[in-house]
């Protein structure tokens, strides 16, 4: 067996009568991109939400570098390297994308309750902040609100932000959510620039993007993962284009 | 004029600080000392103000009980005061560790609420306080109290006269603007504006935002008991009606009217509303109704508060570099 960074097991979590997450298995390798693609309502972003600690699973483990997580709140969670960013954009919108970006690198440090140093002359913290907006091709757009910047680039904010956590694993839920085609492809490339040095579990609808970036793909179907394997299985897999796929990727 | 800020608002703000430096000369120059009186009242309530706003304001949490720790502060140098103890210093230390022990406690049961919940448990435990007052049978209930002599602070200019006590209560608030500036600023006060936008995504990056909050809580009660120290120290006669519910209320509407968020907005909304409460009683006796429909006008339309009518005198800036 390989090193595994994340190893979920047989993790449950119903909303009612409806099995959100069914007997969820899954392990992700240090540094690969792991994919879990599914149909809407799939019950993806609910996973990626018990990964990140917003939502308390009914029963079942979460191990993040050897540790079970499943008892971590979300700000501890993040504190240990597990990095999420938000399908719905989820920044701070009066802020400009650096003092965007500067919060997720105080959030790094050991603790934020200095009362009187202007950050504005942080450099520490500035650095940082740019060169993780440098890394999202974001750094020549610093000094402007994230409130006034277009829907991708808040998208790429929000990776940004998640870099800058310096994390050792991201969770990215549907980081092209919304992107027409250009923004989409800049923002595989951005992923592929970072392939091998973070590990990655990606939430993705775009299946040209998946197919590109991920190592390995899991396929969820009604909060239950039907088959998890390399990308060119999954594409040969019948059961799982009668699922999902369908035709046009036979 | 390079020396000149940049901002007209901020031009303004200066231009008002300078005014109230030489507030007691002017109105005796005028020949209003009774002006002194109002504007020393509205420097305190404006401390108070500035402390509610950074938790409302910059952190988001709007608080209905604020004027307990007016109270807190009043009572601070009215009891000692009622057994001849006048030390400045104790009632200072008395103020200041009531209210962080009484906002410690209370905040870490009301931050646990969100909206109209932490509201109602911040009114709740604000209520407490003025009924505990009310039954302090010994120390005049709603009769209230009468402070004989101010606080003695032998190292400094004495409280005693009216002037003397008005140049404690400026710079006082000088000290509340330039330090919430300060923490507003700093890490800390980051962690709290982005939480009151966007707490989920602070949590995401790592902040246990629940504990920067209290902290936050606490630090606003203490500025708020300076306003009550002083308050009581002004007034020379404290009762429990100076912190009821109404008052909270009140305080939250001088942060609208100057401008929720902003450093100056507390300062200037508390002048505006302490000066037409004062213009408007002395034309009628139904004044209250007037003043509410001005004041219902303000936060229907007038987005901003005074603050933001006078930003639109700037020159625009969309972003910042």
């Amino acid at each position: 067996m390989a090193d595994h960074l994340l190893r979920v097991t047989s993790l449950h979590k119903h909303f009612g009568g409806i099995a959100a997450t069914d007997d969820v298995n899954l392990s992700v390798e240090q540094g690969r991109i792991h994919a879990i693609i599914g149909p809407n309502g799939a019950g993806k972003t609910t996973l990626i939400a018990q990964l990140s600690g917003q939502i308390r699973p009914d029963s079942g483990d979460i191990e993040f570098g050897g540790h079970s997580i499943v008892n971590y709140s979300t700000a501890r969670r993040a504190r240990a390297g597990l990095a999420r960013s938000f399908q719905i954009t989820s920044v701070v919108m009066p802020m400009t994308l650096l003092e965007n970006v500067m919060l997720a690198v105080q959030g790094t440090g050991s603790h934020s309750f200095r009362f009187w140093a202007p950050v504005k002359h942080d450099t520490a913290l500035k650095d940082a902040a740019m060169a993780s907006l440098a890394e999202v091709g974001l750094d020549d757009r610093a000094g402007r609100i994230a409130a006034n910047v277009s829907h991708g680039e808040q998208r790429q904010l929000e990776v940004a932000m998640a870099l800058a956590m310096k994390p050792r694993m991201l969770l990215l839920d549907e980081p092209m959510a919304g992107m027409g085609k250009e923004e989409g492809s800049a923002m595989v490339e951005i992923l592929n620039r970072l392939k091998g040095s973070i590990t990655i579990l990606l939430v993705e609808h775009d299946m040209d993007a998946v197919f590109s970036l991920a190592d390995r793909l899991s396929v969820l179907v009604n909060g239950h993962i039907i088959a998890t394997d390399s990308v060119e299985n999954i594409r040969g897999n019948n059961e799982v284009q009668r699922a999902y796929l369908g035709d046009g990727y036979a | 004029m390079s020396w000149l800020p940049a901002n007209w608002s901020t031009r303004i703000y200066a231009l008002l600080l300078l005014v109230l430096a030489l507030a007691p000369f002017i109105f005796t120059w005028i020949g209003q000392p009774f002006y002194l009186d109002l504007l020393s009242r509205a420097l305190i309530l404006a401390i108070a103000v500035i402390s509610l706003n950074l938790i409302l304001g910059f952190g988001g949490m709007v608080s209905l009980g604020h004027a307990a720790y007016i109270g807190i502060g009043a009572y601070s140098v009215g009891i000692p005061s009622y057994y001849d103890y006048y030390n400045g210093w104790l009632h200072l230390a008395l103020a200041l560790t009531v209210s962080a022990v009484f906002a410690l406690v209370t905040g870490a049961i009301s931050l646990r609420t969100r909206g109209v919940y932490f509201i109602m448990i911040t009114m709740a435990f604000s209520q407490m306080v003025y009924f505990t007052f009310l039954s302090l049978e010994e120390y005049g209930a709603d009769d209230g109290l009468v402070i004989y002599s101010r606080s003695e602070f032998p190292e400094f200019i004495s409280m005693e006269g009216a002037t003397g006590l008005y140049y404690w209560i400026f710079a006082l608030l000088l000290a509340s603007l330039y330090f919430v500036h300060r923490l507003v600023h700093a890490r800390f006060g980051r962690v709290i504006v982005g939480s009151k936008y966007n707490e989920q995504r602070m949590q995401a990056l790592g902040f246990n935002t629940y504990r920067y909050r209290l902290v936050c809580y606490v630090i606003s009660a203490m500025m708020c008991s300076l306003a009550g120290m002083l308050l009581g120290n002004f007034t020379s006669f404290i009762s429990p009606d100076m912190i009821g519910w109404a008052r909270s209320g009140e305080l939250i509407f001088m942060v609208i009217i100057g401008g929720v968020g902003t450093l100056f907005g507390p300062l200037v909304g508390t002048i505006a509303f302490v000066v037409l409460e004062e213009a408007l009683s002395a034309i009628t006796i139904y004044w209250h109704l007037i003043f509410g429909i001005m004041l219902v006008a303000l936060v229907l339309y007038g987005k901003g508060g005074i603050h933001g009518w006078l930003s639109l005198l700037d020159r625009k800036e969309e972003d910042r570099g």
